[in-house]
C-alpha cells in the first residue's frame, strides 16, 4: 500500500511538472462547455439538469483520455526508466495500480473543475442534485475504464503515438457498441440476445443508466470489473515484455 | 563465508540468439568484480537478470541467501543498481527524484532526509539539486544515477558502465567513490575500459558472446599476456646488430625482438624462457658491454592484449567449428 502511494505521488506530480496537466484541464473544461452550451443546447432546452453536459463525456474522453494514458508506460519504456522502476523492491501490481490511480485522480481533478456548470444550473433553476452527483460518479467510472484501456495499450509499446491511436480505437469500439446506429444494424438480422450482449458491453449503456440517476450495482460492477481486467492484462503484458 | 551474490548456470536467449550462455560465479563482500567484454557480449543482460529485471531462461541467482525467482522483493531490497545509460525521470529535480527513490526503498522521516543529504554530498550534487534532471550535463546525470543506487546503503551494488561518457576527472571521482565503498559491499561493475579494471577491481571476468572466458585478479589476467615478464631496453647506438647478437647469447631468454629505431636509439624486447623476467642478466650485460641505456623496464603484461587474445581466440574457434560443420 505504501509503495502504491509513493508511485502514485510521483506520477501525479509529474503531470503537473510538465504542461500536460494545464493543457489537459483547460481543453477539457473548454470543450465540455462548448459541447454542453452550443451543441447540447443547454439554455434552449429549458430544463434544469446537466444531461447535455454529461451526454458528450464519452466522446470527449474518447480522445482526451488516451492522450492522458499514452505516456503511463510508453514513456518509461522509451526513456529506459522502466528498468529503474522494476528493479525497485515493489511488485508489478503496485506499479500498475500506483500509475493508474494517479491518472484517475488527475481526471477527477479535471472533472471537478467543471463545477461552474453545476453552479450555473443551480442558479438558473432547481435541478435534482442527486442526479447530477450520479452523473459525475458515472462519468468518473467511465473515465477509469478508458484509462485502464489506455494504460494497458501504453504498456505494449514505447511509441506514445501508437499507444494513443490504438487505445482510442479500442475505446471507440467500447463506446460504439451501444450506439443506436450500431445496435439497429445488428437488430435487423441478429437474434435479440446478441444485440443485448453487444449493447451490454458498451460504455454508453452503462454510463447513461447511471447518469439518469439510477445507480445500479450492476453498472458499477461492470465498470470495476472492466477496469480490473485491463489492469490485470496491463501487469501481465509488462511482466512478459519488460525488456522490449 | 557465504557468497553475497551467487550466480549459477545463468542462461538467456533472445529468439535464436543466446545472449548469456551458462555463466556461473560468486561474489563476496569486499570484492569488486569487473565484467569485461566487447559490446553485446552479455554483460548487461547478466546484470539485468541479477537485478530481477529480466527472467533467466535457465539458472539461478541467489543474493544474500534469497532466490530472485521466489523472493524478488527481498533480493531487490539488497541491491543498488545503476542501469546502462543511467535512465532517470528527467522531468524531476535530483532532490525530488532522490526523495522518491528513498521512499520507494522504504526510508521515511528523518532517516530519509539524512540519507538523501548524505548521498547528495557523496556524489557532489549540491549545486544542481533543484534543477530539472533533463537540463543537467551527462556527468551530473550519471552522478544522480549513482546516488539513487547507493541511497539505501545496499549490500550489493551493480553498476552497468558507471563511467561511460564521463570526462577523465569525473571518471576519477566515480572510481574513488567506488573504491571508498568497496570494503563494505559486494560490487559488480561492467566496463570496456581496461585501465578501469586495474584501477578499481579486485577481480575481473572476461565475457564474450555470452560465455565466461576468464576469471581472476587483474594481475593474473595480465600475466596471460604474451608480453608478460619480457624486458624492454632502449639503447643509444648507431649499429643495433651487435647489440641484438649479444642479447641473444643470454642464457635465460627465449627470443629477442627489435622494436623501433629513432633519434639514434634502438629498442629491443627480450622474452624470458623462465617465469622470471630476465632483467638482471640484461642489466649485467649492458654494464659489461658499456651500452648507453636510455630506458630499461619489465613489461607486466597488458590487459588489452589479453582481452583481444581471449575474445578473438573464441571467435576463431567458433569459425573453425562452423567450417567443420559445413564440411562434415
Amino acid at each position: 500500500m505504501a509503495n502504491i502511494w509513493v508511485i502514485f505521488k510521483r506520477e501525479l506530480a509529474s503531470y503537473f511538472t510538465t504542461p500536460i496537466a494545464y493543457i489537459f484541464i483547460i481543453i477539457f473544461i473548454f470543450l465540455s462547455g462548448i459541447f454542453a452550451f452550443y451543441i447540447g443546447n443547454f439554455f434552449d432546452r429549458g430544463q434544469a439538469d446537466l444531461a447535455p453536459f454529461f451526454n458528450f463525456h464519452p466522446w470527449l474522453y474518447l480522445f482526451l483520455i488516451p492522450a492522458l494514458a499514452m505516456r503511463l508506460w510508453a514513456e518509461e519504456r522509451k526513456s529506459g526508466t522502466i528498468e529503474l522502476l522494476l528493479t525497485m523492491p515493489i511488485t508489478m501490481t503496485q506499479a500498475v495500480l500506483g500509475k493508474f490511480f494517479a491518472a484517475w485522480v488527475f481526471t477527477t481533478i479535471a472533472l471537478s473543475l467543471t463545477f461552474p456548470i453545476w453552479i450555473t444550473v443551480n442558479y438558473l433553476g432547481e435541478p435534482d442534485n442527486g442526479v447530477i452527483l450520479a452523473g459525475y460518479i458515472g462519468s468518473l467510472l467511465m473515465a477509469g475504464a478508458f484509462l485502464s484501456i489506455g494504460s494497458c495499450v501504453s504498456a505494449m509499446t514505447r511509441n506514445q503515438v501508437i499507444a494513443f491511436v490504438v487505445s482510442a480505437v479500442i475505446c471507440l469500439m467500447f463506446v460504439l457498441s451501444g450506439f443506436p446506429m450500431v445496435l439497429d444494424f445488428f437488430s435487423l438480422w441478429a437474434p435479440e440476445f446478441i444485440v443485448t450482449a453487444i449493447s451490454s458491453f458498451s460504455f454508453l449503456t452503462h454510463f447513461e443508466a447511471i447518469s439518469k440517476g439510477v445507480i445500479d450495482l450492476r453498472d458499477i460492477i461492470y465498470f470495476i470489473s472492466l477496469i480490473s481486467f485491463w489492469l490485470f492484462a496491463n501487469a501481465v503484458l509488462i511482466e512478459y515484455k519488460k525488456a522490449d | 563465508m557465504t557468497a553475497m551474490v551467487e550466480v549459477s548456470h545463468l542462461t538467456k536467449h533472445f529468439g535464436a540468439f543466446t545472449a548469456v550462455d551458462d555463466i556461473s560465479f560468486k561474489v563476496n563482500k569486499g570484492e569488486v568484480l569487473g565484467f569485461l567484454g566487447p559490446n553485446g557480449a552479455g554483460k548487461s543482460t547478466t546484470m539485468k537478470m541479477i537485478t530481477g529485471f529480466l527472467t533467466p531462461d535457465a539458472g539461478t541467482v541467489i543474493v544474500g541467501g534469497d532466490n530472485i525467482a521466489t523472493s524478488p522483493v527481498a533480493v531487490k531490497t539488497r541491491i543498488g543498481y545503476l542501469p546502462e545509460g543511467a535512465p532517470l525521470y528527467s522531468d524531476m529535480t535530483p532532490e525530488g527524484f532522490l526523495h522518491f527513490i528513498a521512499e520507494i526503498r522504504g526510508l521515511r522521516g528523518a532517516e530519509k532526509l539524512r540519507r538523501v543529504e548524505d548521498v547528495i554530498q557523496q556524489v557532489n550534487l549540491e549545486s544542481v539539486v533543484y534543477k530539472p534532471i533533463e537540463t543537467l550535463s551527462k556527468g551530473f546525470k550519471r552522478r544522480v544515477g549513482l546516488a539513487q543506487a547507493i541511497i539505501h546503503n545496499p549490500e550489493v551494488l551493480i553498476l552497468d558502465e558507471p563511467t561511460d561518457g564521463l570526462d577523465p576527472n569525473q571518471k576519477f571521482e566515480v572510481r574513488s567513490l567506488i573504491q571508498g565503498m568497496a570494503s563494505k559491499k559486494a560490487i559488480i561493475l561492467s566496463t570496456h575500459i581496461l585501465e578501469e579494471v586495474d584501477a578499481v577491481c579486485s577481480r575481473a571476468m572476461i565475457i564474450a558472446n555470452g560465455k565466461l572466458l576468464a576469471d581472476g585478479t587483474p594481475a593474473s589476467l595480465a600475466a596471460k599476456s604474451p608480453l608478460h615478464n619480457c624486458v624492454e631496453i632502449t639503447i643509444r647506438t648507431d649499429d643495433p646488430e651487435p647489440v641484438s647478437r649479444d642479447l641473444e647469447k643470454l642464457s635465460d631468454i627465449k627470443s629477442v625482438e627489435k622494436l623501433t629505431a629513432n633519434n639514434g636509439c634502438v629498442s629491443f624486447r627480450v622474452f624470458s624462457s623462465t617465469d622470471q623476467a630476465p632483467v638482471s642478466s640484461v642489466n649485467q650485460l649492458a654494464r659489461d658491454k658499456d651500452w648507453k641505456v636510455e630506458n630499461l623496464q619489465v613489461e607486466r603484461g597488458r590487459m588489452d592484449d589479453v582481452f583481444r587474445a581471449v575474445t578473438t581466440k573464441q571467435k576463431i574457434a567458433q569459425q573453425d567449428a562452423a567450417q567443420q560443420k559445413a564440411t562434415s
